[in-house]
């Protein structure tokens, strides 16, 4: 059976079921309105979410070139940027533009939001769930379509809040993205802590209630709308990462939100939640008791595993991606699941190791430290199957395979940083400073956007019947490759050398000051990256309309079954019956077949890996 | 116009590419899917292989170029006694994982490079294999054992408190403490006067902007021998308990050459305990032998003779975003033999002995002396606010007459607790300088309220005992960090 050709089985599988022909796409997309904005189709909220975040990453890489150009030429003028950022850049009587330093950290405060919120879980998470979980499980949409639609309304709706912070006479809000009171909660301590930081909390509630209903849905749906014989041992990875990361959100989201509402009372009722002992401007504040560091739990018990829910999802395309394109079965599927599990579960207890410096007993820190580095065990088993899958392989190279490649060097350099770091005693020199910046950009910033930038080349043709053009793709991806490196390597160094983060300039400190080269190499290395990030773009629009044109349902020859779908499938997915699944996704190469589909029934006596 | 062509050359740029990608498309179509897949994959498995020689390369390589600006090598060891334990386990982290860097990374671009698709090529089907997986999973977790529990009997050690037991002061076996307050922006460094080597009390509440910053409450009287320090002085070889107080908002006491960072929290103090091992003087001789401490420390001024090495001073920052100012919280940071350490520390006057509650002979004096050195002016500016607000802090704490008269003898019965050279108390008054601190300009002394004491002394109370101690360690402050 198996060896009869399998695009022939599934069109009889197909044909058999015509009958119960109901796809029910019609009713919910009638007009353009339906169809393009308030879409209920998990596949056009999918390209949604891709499109909005790509619109955020644009802004926030935009305003990391201009805090970089700030850093690496802080003698060139910015008056060529006057007509864009206005009162921000300050001209002097000869001419010469200066950044006002308010602004500056506003870029860099931004910057940080944007892309940890927007871009990467929004952007990555948002797309990818929202594509893959309903075509991969078999399934015609989410189990809750207009939730669906509702979370990226809200995320829409918190974008808009955030871009119209960015407009405000006092700036947007400017105390870093972790919004640490009493800098956050005290309107006299900064400028952008006033109305920029009110819209900054407020967006980022209603952004939370996007993340918490996709992720109500994704979970929901990964459960309990699964087709019939995917059990969960036959998911693909990205289900399991995208499950995983749903529950994540949904567990320490909702402490970010109880975290940010005590600081607007803070802000305006009158409270002193995370107030104590304040002289500032002049006068004492005559509200007591209250503790900073109460923020920075709650921040952290969201923050950290929003690091994960960032990074989960990217192991899951990689993994998917690298299969396919390896031809070969992912290494060791389960001990992939367990790394994760494992992985989310310590993500939740580790959350103090980002306050060693912070004025927490140093002996709890003992226990932080210790759960911190056993995170190093799960990471290192995901690095080696990665690996592993690679041995033996027939690698296809494309610009989907090469990301994910990427993806491996990048997680391992920036994983292995997190060893010094989540050592309470390398922190101490190290805490805040560029060591810092160039660990988390590394593994969380750059690994998470080749995962992404793997994802969306990979799925592509399944989300808009076309395919992008790989030779930008590869100019794309080796630019990208190696100039994040120069960006962020050389910050090891400095970080090292005890150069803090977060400042406007080092002119004032003999310890910190002799680095301007470097810095100028950063930025000059920033630029070059900027730009091909763009011709990405270019790409990518220009491919949606222009690009080579997807003609078979299953280009690369995956098992997954978002590839069984028709090449423009309506809402609903599947025209006739929803496919059946009868093995897990990796069978490639199995039995000198080069792949065999999950609809493929197994043959007699043949042993399914995902079986128990 | 410039402007215009550089954003007309960029598209430009984008247009080229956007076309080179067009054409290598139509040439995939002309020579057959499967021969350009086969092409493609040669090239970027060779360009994956020539990429991780490069960079392997490039990291080694860097890692030399600035392994001398790097903290815990070359001329950067630690100038504390527990920076040196964190840089070594540090080393062995890094040797660690560099190890695994290297090997991880020849093996994913090597298996890339040799398995690249090929035609004929079958991939094996290598679903798991259990033996393996328990390696890889076994030997990161006893490494990460090695690191968690040397990690950690450093951490502890770095962090402990000073023992119950340890006494305040400067004699061996004792420890010296030191409060340091963050501000926007800048650090007020407050030091136990030698009376008693305890920092007195302080309350919000009682801070004064250009006055009493630190809000030292002057009816405990460990405050009336503290003083206040432009630059942060340390005795080598002793211990040094920093408290840290955040004003404001958060900021943190870093001190990169010393591996000491510790957020500065509204409402709490913090501590971190360290001892100073190198002088500042020991630090330039060991950065004397290395050539790019050996440039001009400003080859801007030919005036400026001085080696970079011969200008070296350590430095204190703040390490935790606080606003607009945050990059700017610099202090100098001198560490001195401890013989050295008392000279100056006993030549601080306490700010309560100089503008809270002065005697009023010594003003006298003192504005004479001044008026000698040229320095009338100054301190002329300054008289007034200061005082008055001053004043009412320490009501009836002393009398101007039983202060002056025990003053008078004071100077040659010496009953401070620590040795002291002898001085004049007109220039002990003038030195009263040390409550500039949280000035912005970050000139020295004011001399606040100098010329005004005189009268508002007389309402004062009798406390003339402390006045007594507090003079009696008077000395000239004249150098140190003005």
């Amino acid at each position: 059976m198996a060896n009869v050709d399998i695009h022939a089985h599934e069109e009889v599988h197909a044909h058999d079921h015509h009958e119960d022909h109901d796809h029910h796409g019609d009713k919910y997309q009638s007009n353009f309105i339906t169809t393009y904005i308030f879409s209920q189709d998990h596949k056009m909220i999918a390209k949604q979410f891709l499109i909005t975040g790509i619109f955020w990453a644009f802004i926030g890489a935009a305003m990391s070139i201009v805090f970089r150009l700030q850093l690496g030429f802080p003698e060139e003028s910015m008056a060529w940027l006057k007509p864009i950022l206005g009162k921000w850049i300050v001209l002097n009587d000869a001419g010469m533009g200066t950044l006002d330093p308010e602004f500056y950290y506003a870029l860099v405060t931004m910057h940080g939001t944007i892309l940890v919120f927007f871009v990467l879980t929004a952007g990555l998470s948002g797309t990818f769930s929202n594509l893959l979980i309903p075509l991969q499980i078999g399934a015609r949409d989410m189990a809750s379509p207009f939730l669906n639609m509702l979370s990226y309304w809200f995320f829409f709706l918190a974008g808009a809040i955030m871009f119209s912070s960015l407009f405000l006479s006092t700036g947007p809000f400017a105390g870093g993205w972790t919004a640490y009171p009493p800098l956050s909660a005290l309107p006299q301590a900064m400028s952008g802590s006033g109305a920029g930081m009110t819209l900054f909390g407020v967006s980022l509630i209603f952004f939370v209630v996007s993340v918490l209903l996709g992720g109500m849905n994704y979970i929901t749906t990964v459960l309990n709308l699964r087709t019939k014989g995917m059990t969960m041992w036959r998911m693909p990875l990205t289900i399991w990462a995208f499950l995983v990361t749903a529950i994540l959100g949904l567990l320490s989201f909702p402490v970010l939100v109880s975290g940010i509402l005590l600081l607007i009372f803070d802000r305006s009722m009158g409270t002193s939640f995370y107030l104590s002992e304040i002289f500032i401007q002049g006068s004492a504040l005559d509200r007591v008791g209250g503790s900073p560091i109460l923020f920075q739990h709650l921040f952290w018990f969201l923050g950290h595993p929003e690091v994960y829910i960032i990074i989960v999802p990217a192991f899951g395309l990689v993994s998917e991606v690298m299969s396919v394109h390896a031809r070969k079965p992912i290494f060791g599927y389960k001990a992939m699941v367990y790394s994760i599990l494992a992985i989310a579960f310590l993500s939740f207890i580790v959350w103090a190791h980002h306050m060693f410096m912070a004025g927490v007993n140093p002996f709890i820190s003992n226990i932080f430290v210790l759960f911190t580095l056993i995170i190093a065990v799960p990471s290192a088993v995901k690095v080696f199957n990665w690996i592993g899958t690679l041995y033996g392989a027939n690698i296809r190279f494309n610009t989907a395979m090469l990301f994910s490649i990427g993806f491996v060097s990048m997680f391992i350099s920036g994983g292995l940083t997190g060893i010094f770091l989540g050592n309470s005693a390398i922190d101490i020199p190290l805490h805040d400073t560029y060591f810092v910046v160039a660990h988390f950009h590394i593994v969380m910033g750059i690994a998470a956007f080749f995962g992404m930038f793997c994802g969306i080349y990979h799925w592509f043709p399944l989300m808009f019947a076309r395919y992008m053009n790989e030779t930008l793709g590869k100019i794309h991806f080796w630019g990208t490759l190696i100039g994040a490196y120069a960006i962020f390597w050389p910050m090891h160094y400095i970080g090292m050398a005890g150069v803090p983060r977060r400042y406007y300039t080092f002119a004032n400190f003999e310890a910190f000051n002799t680095f301007a080269p470097i810095n100028m190499f950063i930025s000059t290395a920033a630029i070059i990256v900027f730009g091909l990030q763009i011709l990405f773009i270019i790409n990518f629009f220009y491919s949606i309309f222009k690009g080579k044109v997807r003609t078979e349902k299953n280009p690369y020859g995956a098992n997954t079954l978002e590839w069984t779908a028709p090449v423009h499938a309506g809402h609903g997915n599947w025209p006739g019956a929803i496919p059946h699944v009868h093995r897990w996704a990796y069978d490639y190469g199995k039995d000198g077949i080069e792949f065999i589909p999950q609809t493929v029934p197994l043959k007699e006596g043949e042993k399914d890996m995902g079986a128990h | 116009m410039g402007g215009l062509l550089i954003i007309l050359s960029i598209i430009l740029i984008f247009v080229v590419l956007v076309q080179i990608g067009r054409i290598n498309e139509i040439a995939v179509g002309l020579r057959g899917k499967e021969q350009a897949q086969r092409q493609a994959n040669n090239r970027n498995a060779v360009m994956g292989l020539v990429f991780m020689v490069a960079f392997l390369i490039f990291v080694i390589v860097s890692f030399f170029a600035f392994k001398d600006r790097m903290l815990g090598f070359g001329p950067h060891e630690s100038a504390s006694h527990h920076g040196g334990l964190i840089d070594g386990i540090f080393l062995t982290t890094l040797i660690i994982t560099g190890i695994v860097f290297f090997i991880t990374h020849i093996l994913l671009f090597w298996y890339s490079y040799k398995y690249r698709g090929q035609k004929g090529r079958v991939a094996k089907y290598i679903p798991h294999d259990n033996r393996l997986e328990l390696i890889w999973m076994v030997v990161p977790a006893i490494v990460m054992t090695f690191l968690v529990i040397g990690g950690l009997s450093v951490w502890n050690e770095s962090m402990a408190d000073v023992p119950d037991d340890m006494k305040h002061g400067l004699n061996e076996g004792e420890f010296l403490e030191i409060e340091a307050t963050g501000f926007q922006f800048g650090w007020l460094l407050r030091y136990p006067g030698a009376t008693d080597f305890k920092l007195g009390t302080r309350d919000f509440r009682n801070i004064k902007a250009g006055y009493n910053e630190t809000g030292q409450v002057w009816t405990d009287e460990k405050n009336h021998d503290d003083f206040l320090a432009d630059t942060l002085y340390l005795p080598k070889d002793h211990k040094i308990r920093i408290r840290i107080i955040g004003r404001d908002v958060l900021h943190n006491f870093y001190l990169p050459h010393f591996r000491v960072k510790m957020d500065a929290v509204p409402g709490m103090p913090t501590y971190f305990v360290f001892t100073p091992t190198k002088t500042t003087e020991e630090y330039r001789e060991s950065l004397s032998g290395y050539p790019e401490w050996q440039a001009m420390a400003d080859p801007s001024d030919p005036e400026n003779k001085f080696k970079k090495w011969e200008t070296f001073e350590y430095e204190l920052a703040c390490a935790e975003l606080c606003g607009d100012g945050h990059f700017s919280m610099q202090k100098i940071v001198r560490v001195v033999e401890m013989d050295e350490f008392k000279k100056w520390y006993n030549s601080k006057k306490s700010f309560y002995s100089t503008e809270v509650n002065p005697p009023k002979e010594t003003e006298v004096l003192s504005r004479e002396t001044s008026l000698e050195e040229g320095h009338g002016g100054e301190e002329g500016t300054h008289t007034g606010e200061g005082h008055g607000e001053g004043s009412h802090n320490v009501e009836g704490h002393s009398t101007e007459e039983s202060h002056s008269g025990d003053h008078t003898n004071g100077t040659h019965t010496s009953g401070g607790t620590t040795t002291h050279t002898e001085g004049t108390h007109t220039e002990e008054t003038h030195s009263g300088g040390t409550h500039n601190a949280g000035k912005a300009d970050g000139k020295e002394g004011t001399n606040a309220g100098k010329a005004t004491t005189t009268e508002e002394g007389e309402n004062k109370g009798k406390k003339g005992k402390i006045i007594k101690k507090i003079f009696n360690k008077g000395k000239k402050e004249k150098t140190g960090d003005h």
